[in-house]
């Protein structure tokens, strides 16, 4: 699980790309992870059904914010309905390496706001899917 | 076991006394998957098992399995007198008459057996219900409830920046309260109630006091009719005992007027097809088929307590609180937040704390690869955690078989995380 902090994941954590609000988002969603208390919420903005530009908010811990920060710089552009198709393995080929299967929740948080906001309801958790 | 070495004993013999505890428990001898020696820093979640305890369980099911009370054939009797037996040894290990042990399944069942049972009958709107600050979600969610179903109101003695009661203001809390219930021991910070001020007033004041055992009836000597509790909830997990069975005691004249909670075979004395007269308190309260063979395990746990001695344990953990804090406060100068008392005279096992920007799940996962248990969280309080402005804490809690070794496992294990954290 050491592993797992590598100096990228801990930049991410500190500095998280694309943290904050929108003025005038057109979809949002925002969820609790249970076990930790974690907060996300994320908000986007659409052009012709696809992303133009994307913010989240929240607290919690490395896994979830640099997971989020992460998976977020990858959306700009894409189509709410592939949005809502996204595999976990969107989150896990950034930050796979080293989550122990108590921390999993705790990457696929922002996986799992994100694509509630594009299917306008809570999503499944994805690594339940 | 260790009765032979009750304190206080010399420093030499103090760990020879150490070295027999921890070899009781099959699970401390086991290392991790990482290899790592196994430092179990959770015991306020649940506490691990001696090997008394689960022999106890495998005694039952391998040589006299049968249902109780109605049996008239050999292991039924058995069967019976264990149980019952149990409930001797957990009157006397509280200082309760054995009629007055009512058999629950947690510290939560017990607080709502008694927030339905004797608060629906006795609660109405106007009253004043007081708690704590501090409380553990279970004895703060069934209070809401009851206050919702009858129109009472919720008040809370304060505690302060440490965690520590705060009772200025008590007679003022205590007018018009019917009930207190306030935790013994806080599960987050560890801080001692001062039961022996408030349960007195809040008799002069006319209120019935709950006391929530979970973390003090593990960790303090306990004699409930020198407290004055009226009723005193407590789990068998938290004291070496098997999940799934938890005490009630209730004064007898409180539990005598309470009707049923849940109702049902085994609580009854006639049952005719329109009306029921039911049993005696504690059976009146211990509906259905029991949870035998814990119930016979969580004596046994008792009487592994009861050996050691209640003020032997207090003073262990004491102790290594003392050592803890000490420790930990090496680590204060590169951000590491320790809430809750200082003062281990004040506190009982239980040390929240933060570490600089590592949020206490990350600190938890790291302190994990060196075999070091912690929780991680808002430890079910919830709104203490947001009175103190904190999103979760780390806590490391202490029983009899952690020592000074464990602490400094929990101090390098920080290390490692501040290497890794680069702080």
């Amino acid at each position: 699980m050491d592993d797992f902090y590598r100096d990228y994941i801990l930049d991410h954590y500190r500095s998280p790309r694309n943290f904050g609000t929108l003025e005038q988002p057109d979809v949002a969603a925002e969820d609790v992870n249970p076990l930790c208390g974690d907060q996300i919420r994320v908000e986007l903005k659409l052009d012709d059904g696809k992303i133009s530009d994307v913010r989240f908010s929240g607290k919690g811990c490395a896994i979830s914010q640099a997971s989020t920060s992460m998976l977020l710089e990858t959306v700009k552009g894409m189509k709410l309905t592939d949005v809502a198709q996204l595999p976990k393995d969107a989150v896990l080929e950034n930050v796979g390496i080293g989550i122990s299967p108590t921390r999993m929740k705790c990457a696929m948080l922002g996986l799992r706001v994100l694509k509630s906001a594009a299917i306008g309801k809570l999503a499944d958790w994805p690594d339940e899917e | 076991m260790t009765q032979t070495l009750r304190p206080p004993f010399d420093r030499a013999q103090g760990d020879k006394a150490m070295e027999r505890i921890i070899a009781d428990f099959p699970i401390l001898a086991r290392p991790t998957s990482r290899g790592k020696r196994l430092v179990y820093l959770d015991s306020a979640a649940t506490s691990q098992k001696p090997r008394a305890v689960i022999q106890a369980l495998v005694d039952y099911y391998e040589q006299y399995n049968a249902n109780i009370h109605r049996g008239v054939y050999e292991i039924a009797q058995r069967a019976t007198d264990e149980y019952e037996h149990a409930r001797v040894k957990l009157a006397r290990f509280i200082g309760a008459q054995t009629s007055e042990v009512v058999w629950v399944r947690n510290t939560t069942e017990a607080i709502n057996l008694v927030a339905y049972s004797w608060g629906d009958h006795n609660i109405t709107a106007g009253d004043a219900i007081l708690l704590t600050e501090l409380e553990h979600h279970s004895d703060l969610v069934p209070w809401q409830l009851l206050a919702q179903r009858t129109g009472a109101q919720l008040r809370f003695i304060p505690v302060d920046a440490r965690g520590i009661h705060v009772l200025d203001d008590l007679d003022r809390l205590l007018d018009g309260c019917k009930l207190v219930a306030i935790s013994h021991v806080s599960n987050t910070l560890g801080t001692i109630a001062p039961l022996e001020t408030i349960i007195p007033r809040a008799h002069a004041a006319g209120a019935v006091v709950l006391v929530d055992g979970a973390q003090g009836a593990p960790h303090l000597p306990l004699d409930v009719k020198a407290l004055d509790a009226d009723f005193y909830a407590f789990s068998g997990h938290k004291m070496l005992g098997p999940t799934g069975i938890g005490c009630l005691y209730g004064k007898r004249e409180l539990l005598e007027a309470m009707p049923p909670f849940l109702s049902g075979g085994d609580m009854i004395r006639k049952v005719e097809y329109t009306r029921t007269t039911f049993n005696d308190p504690p059976r009146r309260f211990e509906a259905g088929t029991s949870n035998i063979a814990d119930t016979i395990a969580f004596g046994v746990a008792a009487d592994y307590l009861a050996a050691l001695g209640m003020p032997w344990v207090r003073e262990h953990e004491r102790a290594l609180t003392g050592y803890a804090l000490e420790r930990l406060a090496t680590l204060e100068p590169r951000g590491l937040a320790i809430y809750g008392p200082r003062d281990p005279a004040r506190s009982s096992g239980v040390i929240s704390f933060n570490f600089g920007d590592i949020h206490p799940h990350d600190l938890a996962s790291i302190l994990d690869t060196e075999g070091v248990c912690i929780r991680a969280g808002h430890h079910c309080t919830m709104p203490l955690m947001e009175k103190s402005g904190w999103s979760a804490t780390a806590r490391a809690s202490f029983y009899i078989y952690n020592t000074e070794a464990d602490v400094d496992a929990l101090c390098e294990g920080l290390e490692k995380a501040a290497r890794v954290f680069h702080i």
